[in-house]
């Protein structure tokens, strides 16, 4: 009898290591930065001029609040359940870094002979894991207001699990019609495929986009969708009990979440790192590959900027309309956008 | 009804049309009104580095005066002390003797001459109460403290500098 032997292809492994901390390290980076540039674009709209004390243009600021977090003291109610107390954020952080797997951050990278795929797992339900993640990503919430033992944060908890439950529909049933289009649920399939048509989803399924876009706010609990936490009538949120780092943790997810969600709707639907004319160049590969992911993380802080665009203009929704719109409107309109898409995905192939 | 100014506006009543029940254009017309705010300029001043001309009138912390040889003008009068509505200034009098002319102009003068910041509230009546010309106000603020009695400013912060004895550094630079 022989031994079965796992040949382990150490290449592989450093390789993927190595890209899933240049990735988490970009995304924790890029959610740092993303708090300072909030402040500056908040500031800017409200023609202020925001941080520009800690260091060159105020760039050391995110630091300094992040010791400030560090330092505060760190206080966990005596009524509370300790152990979901401090899975809360945990959770909250952990599916916050996890959707990233699955997005294609460039093409292939050819390194000493060897082709280097810039993304951490193709696996082929890319779209279903992101939905999962996203899915569960609402336990942070729960989880968290339910552990504070308070009233106040458990509604909160309460609306944030109804209103993402509620856009985590239109959103699934937005990218259905993606589906229809591409053919296949993995991100890299779709950007190829973005690639070689050269047209951009958002060119073929603008209302899709749209209704993605709306759920993506939702999902994030971005303003005007920010209804987990409501100064005013929850007194915070479900993040009222939560105190240093653990309400840091509960902020800088929702950045994460911001990140990953730009970079997400710049892969579905404009092109990823897809660039006009990027094949016809005659550039080398590798440097294709790198202008690539550039033109990635260019869509992605584009989306970026909209989002915290949107956080300084529009005033957050009464409840009964967030759910209005989600069910009423966003589903339906999801819906015969699906309709439509499947009628000519069928009248292409078959006519009639 | 009759109407009194031509400024009143009839509220529009009428149900929303379908475009703008859509929600999206006024939300696209809300976005263009704050992405101009982007290029407009800021209102912000940057206090310590750049300051704000204050305006001729303003009344900031009390100087002291003295005269153009340099003795202090001050009579210890009190007429200031009793013109201060916050009764924020208090001094006490003291007698000149002989050999100190070049120091006070009048045979009286102020030996302690106190103004309580904290209770000042710069209503500049001291300024016209004075009769010798002696207590004016500058276009300083007064500077933080950590002690309320930092704020008790006596002759030594309020007095100007000697124009014939300068002195290069006073004690509140």
């Amino acid at each position: 009898m022989t031994l079965l032997t796992i040949a382990i292809d150490w290449f592989y492994v450093t390789e993927k290591i190595l890209l899933i901390s240049a990735v988490l390290a970009a995304s924790l980076v890029i959610a740092m930065y993303s708090t300072w540039g909030e402040r500056k674009v908040a500031a800017w709209i409200q023609d202020r001029r925001g941080p520009n004390r800690a260091g060159p243009f105020g760039l050391l600021q995110p630091l300094a609040d992040g010791g400030k977090l560090f330092f505060k003291e760190e206080i966990i109610p005596a009524t509370a359940n300790k152990f979901l107390f401090i899975l809360g954020p945990s959770m909250a952080m952990l599916t916050a870094c996890m959707t990233s797997a699955v997005i294609p951050w460039g093409d292939v990278l050819n390194i000493a002979g060897r082709e280097v795929s810039l993304q951490i797992a193709d696996i082929n339900i890319g779209v279903l894991w992101v939905i999962m993640v996203v899915g569960m990503g609402v336990y942070g919430i729960m989880i968290g207001g339910w552990a504070s033992n308070n009233k106040f944060s458990l509604m909160a908890a309460c609306r944030g699990a109804s209103q993402v439950i509620s856009y985590e529909l239109p959103m699934g049933l937005s990218l259905i019609a993606l589906f229809m289009i591409s053919g296949s649920p993995s991100l890299k399939d779709m950007v190829e495929q973005q690639r070689e048509s050269g047209i951009w989803n958002v060119l073929l399924q603008p209302v899709g986009f749209l209704i993605f876009l709306i759920c993506a706010f939702a999902e994030c609990n971005r303003t005007p969708f920010d209804l987990p936490e409501a100064e005013n009538e929850l007194n915070g949120g479900y993040h009222l009990e939560y105190s240093s780092m653990k309400l840091g943790f509960y902020l800088f997810a929702e950045y994460i979440n911001m990140f990953i969600s730009s970079a997400l709707m710049a892969t579905l639907y404009f092109g990823g790192y897809h660039f006009p004319f990027m094949d016809s160049l005659g550039l080398s590969p590798n440097t294709v590959t790198i202008l690539g992911i550039g033109a990635l993380f260019l869509k992605t802080f584009a989306f970026i900027f909209f989002f915290m665009w949107v956080r300084w203009t529009l005033p957050r929704f009464r409840y009964d309309q967030l759910m209005k719109l989600g069910w009423k409107v966003l589903i339906p309109l999801a819906l015969v956008n699906m309709l439509i898409t499947g009628a000519v995905v069928l009248y292409r192939s078959i006519g009639f | 009804m009759q109407i009194l100014t031509n400024r009143a506006q009839p509220v529009d009543r009428r149900p929303m049309t379908f475009w703008e029940k859509l929600y999206l254009p006024a939300i696209a017309k809300g976005m263009g009104i704050t992405f101009k705010h982007i290029f407009k300029k800021k209102a912000t001043v940057s206090y310590p580095e750049e300051k704000r001309p204050f305006s001729p009138v303003f009344r900031g912390l009390h100087v002291l005066n003295r005269d153009e040889e340099g003795r202090e003008r001050c009579t210890a009068c009190g007429l200031c002390a009793v013109a201060c509505p916050a009764e924020a200034i208090t001094m006490e009098a003291a007698e000149r003797k002989t050999g100190e002319e070049h120091l006070y102009r009048e045979e009286k003068y102020a030996a302690r001459y106190e103004i309580n910041m904290l209770r000042c509230i710069f209503c500049g009546f001291c300024e016209e109460a004075c009769p010798k010309e002696a207590i004016y106000m500058t276009e300083t603020f007064a500077p933080s403290n950590f002690q309320r009695k930092g704020f008790i400013y006596g002759k030594d912060d309020l007095l100007i500098p000697d124009p014939k004895h300068p002195i290069t550094v006073t004690k509140k630079d």
